[in-house]
């Protein structure tokens, strides 16, 4: 649609063109040189690490100069490989877990008394604006030997020996379901709140017991509610570094943690470039496909 | 509603002239081939898309004009408004103001005002920082701009509120306050997009006579935009009829009811009964119209281009038919029936009756209320006679 | 108006302990008098006194907040033009790409950012310090920014900005004068979003920064890797108490707002 004059035009373009350059240079650029990291050697590639790009012109020899050294030791190592799923199944367990204990929270929180409700949300998402470190910290000092947990089991007599559950996978859990509950919360109840209620009592009326109800009208209606909850719990938690770094032991070895150290401790700059490529394509390979899918499906509608 | 939006109009309305008819036929500037005209459209085409809202559009106003512009929602007549403000640049065609093209000059730097049908009071803002909010994108000097403001509250009858924020106002008051904004940089034109929606429709009728007494009072230009009838005949010296992005047709709102050009006017503009015929003869100024329906019908037409032969529709208001019991010997045109549906609306009541047997043809008659008695002449299943004079029918167009 | 049944009571009590118990006992260990996690010593406001002591901590905090104010003024401004260009100016050329680099850091690991960050101001050969850390995390947070002053922008009445430029008002007149301040509580609720967001940030900062700029998440973080101690507890309790008071104006801020546009 051509709406405006030329001025209006102009001052348009620059109110596009500011962001568009921003992220251009800080988000995109920044991929660009991920990318061709990934592609060279660690061990003769100091920064600023040859080959650079030198123009279309000599594409050729920059294609062939690429360095698949790394991705190759990203298939046979089973460390690396082995991180990839240990980190899909940690994530997929704390988005089952935040779930579980989500979806009954923010439906409680849905059928409040409305008045209540702003408070109730207030109240979920306060603990998310606290540093992700503090939350964390508070469990180390919940879980860890002789620590809060083991106290109040041993004072209430159910078991005195000490549980010794920081640096297990349990931990981990723990802590993401913790660190991530907040996001699983408001998708669902800004779903759950939305549904009218009047379908519950027209389900009622029509003769469907409460639980039927539930399960016919109020579960499939909160769908897309639990997808966006689950998107935004599994994305992040895949690439996840501090919770396991500070809960988890040598035996959890989360993906975004072997990146880290690959950086920090091995200082090996094109390895930690391509595990994040993979990384990458780990998760936007599943997201592409559902965002396809859900094209497809408004464009058939 | 309150006291002050009723009670405004009083001394306003008792200035009127005693038949305001009368002086409004004696403006009529668009037959007056020396006129110059305030606004011109010349072949004003805009397209969203595929669809064409405005198609070849030519119209003139002209100054002192209350002009309303009339259509069903999606007829164009939105966009034809917005490209006079600046919103909508049109794809071919000029706008003119004054004689001047103004196509490309944008909204900000044109002398016309708009009042939107949201009010689009700014919320942010008090009612008199509102009104004043045009003044200083001038840059007049604050004493003017304080003068013009009160000016403008006293001309809206709001003295007093100019402390209030909008949104501590009734819906009457936000018209008010959005009218005296829009009036503030004395507009050459104003345009007013669905003026009365918002309002309830006891307001909305004294709020009518309202805005014609001041535009006349002003002097100003107004065009107004509605897909109210009822608002579109009251207000304006001359209305056109908008359909899918052309004017059907222009003219004198009795003119636009009496006189239709076309089936779409006639249907669009009030209540009509459509009887398909062929002209059987024509006759000075009596055309005889052979119908399905009704047999042979009498108009009193200027039908020179009518020939004997051809296919019309007969347009016949319900208002103009009298019902009776027993055949009125001295009719002309009569047709006898059968009463289907009987709608009392208080102030007159609408009786269906169904002509040319069971499968024949709904025919709406209009009869006014005169007295309060209950019970009323006519029944369900009655068998009535339909009447009517020579000149109530009119032709129109297949 | 409704009952809560005893079941849905539960899980609010349970969520919400889940939630809360944690914080309320690394608050409460704050107090504590002894240095052992495992006794009650009584109560003491000695650990905050030990924590105004500590020079390093107290000059990561004030470097965190200049950075943090900085960071979050840039990525609103830019927040605040992207969600412009997406709601006002709908179909420009390149806008799936630009959607994409405007959300992409949402759900993006932040280790990717960090690194890929990281590469670039290598690569450009620029010193690192406060300022990448404050181009790092302005661009992450960006796409928060303009998420909320897009939901904001969405349930704008156009006609407003149209009746400022019918009375007169240039486009950019029309934006100071009616639709900055009727976005206003938006832009300031994502100023503190963005705010809150770079202050919390440890990954990000650990890859972008250089030497002598360490941010109080580094600080926290190196001090948490060896262990549990009380004064670190006295640091978290008054970093949460800040983030409470910003919370509480903020949305103080957003109901009045919502008062008003009611």
């Amino acid at each position: 649609m051509r709406t405006g004059n030329a001025p209006t035009r102009r001052l348009g373009r620059l109110v596009v063109a500011v962001p568009y350059l921003w992220l251009l240079l800080f988000f995109l650029a920044p991929f660009a040189i991920v990318l061709r990291m990934a592609f060279s050697d660690a061990a003769t590639d100091l920064p600023p690490y040859a080959p650079h790009f030198q123009g279309f012109s000599q594409l050729g020899e920059f294609i062939a100069a690429l360095d698949l050294e790394n991705f190759r030791l990203l298939g046979d190592d089973p460390l690396y490989w082995q991180s990839y799923l240990y980190s899909l199944r940690i994530a997929a367990l704390t988005t089952l877990i935040a779930l579980a204990i989500g979806y009954p929270l923010a439906y409680a929180m849905a059928s409040a008394p409305r008045r209540w409700q702003s408070l109730l949300l207030v109240l979920v998402i306060l603990p998310f604006w606290t540093s992700f470190l503090i939350r964390v910290y508070a469990w180390i000092g919940i879980l860890r030997p002789e620590g809060l947990l083991d106290m109040v089991l041993a004072g209430t007599g159910v078991t005195s020996e000490p549980l010794r559950l920081l640096n297990t996978e349990a931990a981990v859990l723990i802590g993401m379901v913790y660190s991530y509950l907040p996001f699983m919360v408001l998708p669902l109840f800004a779903t759950l709140q939305k549904l009218d209620r009047s379908l519950l009592e027209a389900a009622a009326d029509l003769g469907a017991p409460a639980w039927t109800a539930f399960a016919t009208v109020t579960l499939p209606l909160s769908i897309p509610g639990i997808l966006a909850g689950s998107a935004l719990v599994f994305i992040p938690a895949v690439g996840e570094f501090v919770i396991p770094d500070l809960l988890g032991g040598p035996d959890t070895v989360m993906i975004g943690k072997v990146l880290w150290s690959e950086f920090f401790s091995n200082r090996d700059w094109p390895l930690a470039s391509a595990v994040a490529v993979v990384l990458l394509f780990v998760l936007v390979a599943p997201l592409a496909l559902l965002q396809r899918a859900r094209l497809t499906r408004g464009g058939a509608a | 509603m309150n006291a002050r939006d009723a009670g405004a109009l009083a001394p306003l309305r008792a200035k009127r002239k005693a038949s305001p008819g009368s002086v409004r036929r004696a403006f009529q500037p668009w037959n007056d081939p020396a006129a110059e005209p305030l606004v011109v459209f010349r072949n004003v085409t805009k397209r969203f898309d595929t669809v064409t809202a405005v198609d070849d559009l030519s119209l003139a106003l002209y100054p002192r004009e209350f002009f309303a512009l009339l259509g069903a929602s999606g007829c164009g007549k939105t966009t034809l408004m917005r490209m006079l403000a600046g919103f909508e640049q049109p794809d071919a065609g000029e706008i003119l103001l004054d004689g001047v093209d103004i196509t490309a000059v944008p909204p900000h730097r044109r002398p016309i005002n708009m009042m939107f049908q949201s009010y689009a009071l700014f919320p942010h803002l008090s009612v008199g920082d509102n009104i004043a909010y045009g003044l200083r994108r001038e840059g007049l000097p604050r004493q003017e701009i304080t003068r013009r403001v009160a000016e403008m509250l006293a001309l809206v009858k709001l003295d007093g509120l100019e402390k209030r924020r909008a949104d501590q106002l009734s819906g009457g008051q936000r018209q008010r306050v959005a009218l005296a904004r829009s009036l503030a940089k004395r507009p050459k034109l104003l345009l007013l997009d669905e003026p009365m929606a918002a309002l309830d429709r006891k307001l909305r009728e004294s709020t009518q006579f309202e805005l014609m007494d001041l535009q006349s009072e002003l002097g100003l230009t107004f065009m107004v935009v509605t897909h109210d009838q009822d608002e579109a005949m009251t207000m304006a010296d001359r209305m056109a009829v908008m359909n899918h992005g052309r004017l059907v047709q222009i003219g004198p709102p009795d003119e636009i009811y009496e006189a239709p050009t076309s089936r779409y006017v006639a249907e669009f503009v009030g209540d009509i009964n459509i009887l398909e015929g062929r002209v059987a003869s024509v006759t000075g100024e009596i055309v005889r119209v052979e119908t399905a329906i009704a047999g042979a019908v009498e108009l009193d037409e200027e039908a020179a281009s009518l020939a004997a032969g051809e296919t019309i529709f007969v347009g016949l208001r319900p208002e103009k038919i009298t019902l009776s019991h027993d055949e009125p010997v001295q009719a002309v045109n009569k047709v006898a029936g059968e009463i289907w549906d009987i709608g009392y609306l208080g102030d007159f009541t609408m009786v269906q009756v169904m002509v040319g047997g069971d499968d024949g043809q709904l025919l709406k008659v209009a009869l006014a209320n005169r007295t309060r008695r209950i019970e009323r002449p006519f029944a369900w299943e009655d068998r009535v006679w339909l009447s009517w004079d020579v000149e109530a029918g009119l032709v129109l167009p297949p | 108006m409704k009952r809560l049944g005893p079941g849905l009571i539960m899980a609010l009590v349970a969520g919400f302990a889940f939630l809360y118990l944690p914080i309320l006992a690394l608050i409460a260990y704050s107090f504590n008098a002894s240095r052992l996690v495992t006794v009650w010593g009584g109560f003491s406001t000695h650990w905050y006194g030990a924590l105004m002591a500590n020079q390093p901590l107290l000059d990561a905090a004030w470097l965190s907040i200049r950075l943090a104010f900085v960071s979050a003024s840039v990525a609103t401004a830019l927040g605040t033009l992207a969600a412009l260009a997406l709601v006002r100016y709908g179909a420009f050329r390149g806008r799936t790409l630009f959607a994409g680099m405007v959300l992409a850091p949402l759900l993006m690991p932040e280790v990717i950012t960090g690194l890929s960050l990281l590469l670039l101001f290598v690569s450009a050969q620029v010193e690192r310090g406060f300022w990448t850390v404050t181009i790092a995390h302005a661009t992450f947070s960006l796409g928060f920014a303009c998420i909320v002053v897009q939901s904001r922008l969405a349930g704008f009445d156009r006609s407003l900005e149209e009746a400022a430029r019918d009375l007169g008002a240039t486009p950019i007149v029309t934006f100071w004068t009616v639709t900055l301040p009727l976005i206003w509580p938006a832009v300031a609720a994502a100023w503190m979003l963005a705010f809150t967001l770079s202050l919390d940030d440890l990954v990000i900062a650990s890859f972008t920064t250089g030497p002598g700029a360490t941010t109080l998440p580094m600080r926290l973080y190196s001090a948490v890797r060896l262990g549990v101690s009380p004064e670190i507890n006295a640091a978290c309790t008054i970093m949460i108490g800040a983030v409470a008071l910003v919370v509480i104006a903020a949305s103080l801020l957003l109901k009045r707002d919502q008062l008003a546009s009611a």
